[in-house]
């Protein structure tokens, strides 16, 4: 599978480096080129030697996203640090190009339910935190 | 009218000073704390702390009821993404979107989000018009409003050159707006007489391009 990772800041390239893993074909945009370091990070080979892809871009520039390979992308995830260019980018990979594989990461709860219900799959850490918190306070009665 | 605009820029707040000052109530949103400080001195309660591509922030500033939402952030995907709530979630179905980046345009498009108001695109069209670099160019096409706008110039050979507005009698569905000459523009009245190397605009029922165009370039020259 080919897989589109927009953003790769913490979350965004250490699911690359296990979708590496995990024997698929990753290829990551992010607007800044230091966050290449983090895809080599604690890694033997550098992250072309391992046959991963780099592109340097803004998640919303068409010519950045088809550099990236966007046009041949079975899986797009949107990770940046913001939600509402993930929310802006998905829209524009399932719809423009068609991918119907999207998963984006939505801090905002509110909103990540939202755009649930419209079809979007979307991660909300912010909710995900909120759950766990939770448990534990049960766990303590 | 209850309108709601997100973010207080110059744009967003001087429309909000134009649309109170017209008898609307207005709710403008800003997200960054100093600068909401600055306007709220101005408009009191009138505007309101808070990130406006948040859904509680919205419904806070009662956009169930809202007749019009503007989103005027200098962020475009804030600016689609407030209409994308306003017209899906909230069921406000008008909502005017500013385009920072022309060449995100068709992102909103894609999202259906329209209209769209752009001003580097408003100064490419003035860009255009100062430059006329085809004998026609199509200003405005108001798709919803079935209407368009084109310009042309007026050839020496044609019908039109040294006629009065009313002596050319355009066809049904077509109106001369305005005349440009000599880096002027007014806007003509029956008399007023067209002269070769003037610039019109037309407001015109699509479709209506082709027939208009013989009466100020009988060849087509400048296509």
């Amino acid at each position: 599978m080919f897989v589109l990772i927009v953003g790769a800041g913490r979350v965004g390239s250490a699911v690359a480096k296990s979708a590496m893993a995990a024997g698929h074909e990753v290829s990551v945009l992010d607007e800044d080129p230091l966050s290449h370091e983090r895809l080599d990070q604690g890694q033997q080979e550098s992250w072309e030697d391992m046959g991963g892809m780099f592109a340097v871009g803004t998640a919303l520039e068409t010519d950045a996203l088809t550099a990236a390979g966007i046009e041949r992308a079975d899986m797009f995830i949107a990770s940046t640090d913001g939600d509402n260019t993930n929310l802006t980018v998905a829209q524009i990979a399932q719809r423009r190009f068609g991918i119907s594989r999207v998963v984006v990461r939505v801090m905002d709860p509110a909103r990540a339910n939202w755009y649930r219900e419209q079809g979007l799959q979307t991660i909300s850490p912010t909710e995900q935190a909120i759950e766990m918190f939770q448990a534990v306070l049960e766990e303590a009665g | 009218m209850y309108v709601i605009i997100v973010g207080a820029g110059k744009v967003g707040w001087n429309l909000a000073r134009e649309l109170i000052e017209k008898g609307n109530e207005v709710t403008l949103i800003e997200g960054d704390r100093g600068r909401y400080l600055v306007v709220e001195e101005e408009l009191e309660h009138a505007a309101q702390y808070g990130d406006g591509t948040e859904l509680w922030v919205l419904e806070r500033a009662g956009i169930q009821r809202a007749d019009l939402v503007i989103a005027v952030t200098g962020d475009d995907e804030d600016n689609m993404l407030v209409c994308q709530v306003a017209k899906e979630k909230y069921l406000c179905d008008r909502t005017i979107a500013r385009v920072n980046n022309p060449r995100n345009l068709q992102h909103f498009k894609l999202l259906g989000i329209q209209p769209v108001v752009s001003a580097t695109d408003l100064i490419l069209r003035l860009i255009e018009h100062e430059v006329p670099r085809y004998g026609l160019v199509h200003l405005l096409a108001l798709e919803e409003e079935r209407l368009e706008i084109i310009e042309l110039e007026v050839s020496e050979d044609s019908a039109a050159a040294g006629k009065s507005v009313a002596q050319v009698q355009l066809p049904d569905g077509s109106l001369i707006i305005s005349v440009l000459r000599d880096g002027r523009g007014f806007v003509p009245n029956t008399e007023t007489v067209i002269e070769a190397g003037d610039q019109v605009l037309l407001v015109l029922d699509p479709g209506l391009e082709e027939s208009i165009t013989p009466y100020f370039q009988p060849d087509g020259r400048g296509e």
